[in-house]
């Protein structure tokens, strides 16, 4: 009990992991209250009102906070349902390459030789080859759509998981809860959930939440490049690429996607060394 | 018989060995992955071409062969410096290659240049300074050089110092002026995981006992930090951007595509998209030999930092 008392202090009292906490909260707020907080949907056209800029003025007394698209969409709104498509992919991929490197983990670690050698030499593979390539390659075998996307995702972050895990299963294996349970009769599986999985959260939590950021920036990549989410599907990434074209006289239809990129992907990345400080100063990733 | 050769030389040629099976792994991946994709046929002939067409083309381009007799007809001819021939563009794969090589080692040399020449210094500045307002804005400067979109940054650099103060031109290649903000744009990324890590590992090498030897034995601060710190923080740093060489090489494929960079980046982008099967093979394959190449490099520099390495 004290222990988690002590971690969550060091987490609260850490003003880099607040900072994170805000920024990345303050995204899934967003995401979350999407309708709430945008006066309107992600494709409401009008083109009366192309390309005007931030803070500007309507005749009917509106301000569009953050100035209209090329088709006369309010920025700010595309921004918040961007959100949604944004963190809910990345999220969903995390969870996906997040559960298969948990189960390809406690395989090689509890599964014999074999298998920690052909897990873990994936796992070097995998890390060894340049993503975005990969990523590229997956995409035009598969084709550009949301199911292809979550596997390239997955793809990208099953093997900091698997690796984590592994390294967890070896250290936690030869504790004496452990070998006593074993003693007890308890099964490979049952001591893989029941004793080792709660000891090894604590690190697959800060590496699960770095992934995040680096799944963030994959998938607005992506999108850029035309390989990800397809408009008028809104995402972070094929927003900016849609405002190139007029970077030269509206630059905030591309600027201000990307700082809603950059807010989430810096809070991803603050909670993760702010959570790595509390749980374990030791713990180098 | 290796056991006769000096240790140096043994070291040198067990890593040259090692290179054999990367090759011959990345190559495999190569085909494995393209053909997986489908057939080409498809593609590149005119919708209403005859069956008759379709198999000429197939039977021209090896393509009704079986794919293991495929695959060993490929390496042999890889052996023979044969990448095939582009199917687009009808010229053998591995000149259309080279000729889009030198712009992209261009940009990706000038950009790992900059991560040196800035990184290292910033780095040992923010260590030696610990705590101090410059040791703060380096942290917050490499947490956002960390966090930033490539292809964001690029353009964000392109609307304020080419279309704001047109102090460059925006896009293109040819002039250094041109080189500059694709340099910036790639090199970000590292720049800040290369400050951070020689920074940690400056602070890690300054705590140990043979640099408070040094300092006891009177020699000065800079002597001290240059030349006994500084050689063994560094190694850490080697490890990682040796491994994200690669990773450097296709990031360049988003900074060349956002400033419109005649390099192997878009090459390979454009070529994965038309599934042109010989030169994204023969992009693969290139970018493998200068990943493997540099990593062997990086391993003599180690060598060089730590020589207990060479005796292993």
């Amino acid at each position: 009990m004290h222990v988690s008392s002590r971690v969550a202090r060091a987490f609260t009292r850490n003003p880099v992991a607040m900072l994170g906490l805000c920024l990345l909260g303050s995204m899934a707020f967003v995401a979350a209250a999407a309708p709430l907080v945008a006066p309107d949907s992600y494709d409401d056209q009008d083109a009366r009102i192309r390309l005007k800029p931030p803070l500007w003025r309507s005749a009917e007394g509106r301000v569009y906070v953050l100035g209209t698209d090329p088709l006369g969409r309010d920025v700010w709104s595309r921004i918040a349902y961007g959100a949604r498509v944004s963190v809910s992919v990345a999220g969903a991929g995390l969870l996906l390459g997040g559960g298969v490197g948990v189960g390809l983990g406690l395989l090689a670690g509890f599964g014999g030789r074999v298998a920690d050698a052909l897990v873990m030499r994936a796992a070097d593979i995998q890390l060894a080859f340049p993503s975005l390539l990969l990523a590229i390659g997956f995409i035009a075998v598969l084709g550009a759509n949301v199911a292809t996307l979550l596997g390239v995702l997955a793809l990208r972050s099953w093997a900091v998981h698997a690796r984590t895990v592994r390294g967890s299963v070896l250290l936690v294996r030869e504790q004496e809860s452990v070998l006593a349970a074993r003693a007890l009769g308890a099964g490979p599986l049952r001591l893989a959930f029941r004793e080792v999985l709660p000891n090894m959260l604590a690190p697959l939590v800060v590496v699960a939440t770095a992934q995040l950021g680096a799944l963030i920036l994959l998938e607005s990549t992506l999108s850029f490049l035309g390989l990800g989410i397809q408009p008028p599907r809104p995402s972070w990434g094929n927003m900016l690429s849609a405002g190139r074209p007029y970077i030269t006289v509206a630059w905030w239809v591309t600027a201000m996607p990307g700082f809603a990129i950059l807010a989430a992907v810096l809070g991803a990345n603050l909670l993760g060394d702010g959570l790595r400080d509390a749980l374990d100063p030791r713990l180098k990733i | 018989m290796s056991l006769t050769l000096p240790p140096g030389l043994r070291f040198l040629v067990g890593r040259l060995a090692q290179l054999v099976p990367t090759l011959v792994g990345v190559s495999l991946f190569a085909f494995v992955l393209i053909r997986l994709s489908g057939d080409p046929t498809g593609l590149l002939l005119a919708p209403d071409a005859t069956e008759a067409e379709r198999m000429a083309f197939r039977h021209a381009y090896g393509l009704d062969r079986p794919v293991a007799e495929q695959y060993l007809r490929y390496v042999s001819r890889l052996a023979q410096g044969d990448f095939g021939v582009s199917f687009f563009q009808g010229e053998p794969a591995l000149r259309l290659v080279l000729e889009r090589l030198p712009a992209t080692l261009q940009l990706a040399g000038t950009a790992i240049v900059i991560v040196l020449v800035v990184g290292i210094p910033v780095g040992v500045l923010a260590a030696v300074r610990r705590g101090s307002v410059v040791d703060y804005v380096t942290l917050a400067l490499v947490a956002l050089g960390q966090s930033v979109a490539t292809f964001w940054l690029g353009l964000m650099l392109i609307i304020v110092f080419a279309v704001g103060w047109r102090l460059v031109p925006p896009s293109g290649f040819g002039t250094t002026a041109q080189l500059v903000l694709p340099a910036i744009t790639l090199a970000a990324y590292y720049l800040a995981v290369a400050t951070r890590l020689t920074r940690s590992g400056m602070l890690e090498v300054l705590a140990q006992d043979y640099v408070r030897t040094a300092r006891a034995k009177g020699i000065s601060e800079a002597l001290t930090v240059f030349r006994h710190a500084l050689r063994n923080a560094l190694i850490p740093l080697l490890t990682v951007l040796g491994l994200q060489i690669g990773e450097l090489l296709a990031g360049s494929v988003v900074t060349e595509t956002v400033f419109a960079w005649p390099g192997v980046g878009t090459l390979v982008l454009d070529s994965i998209l038309r599934r042109d099967y010989p030169l994204v093979q023969a992009v693969i394959i290139v970018l493998a030999v200068i990943y493997t190449v540099v990593n062997l490099g990086v391993d003599l520099l180690y060598a060089w930092c730590d020589p207990r390495i060479r005796y292993r």
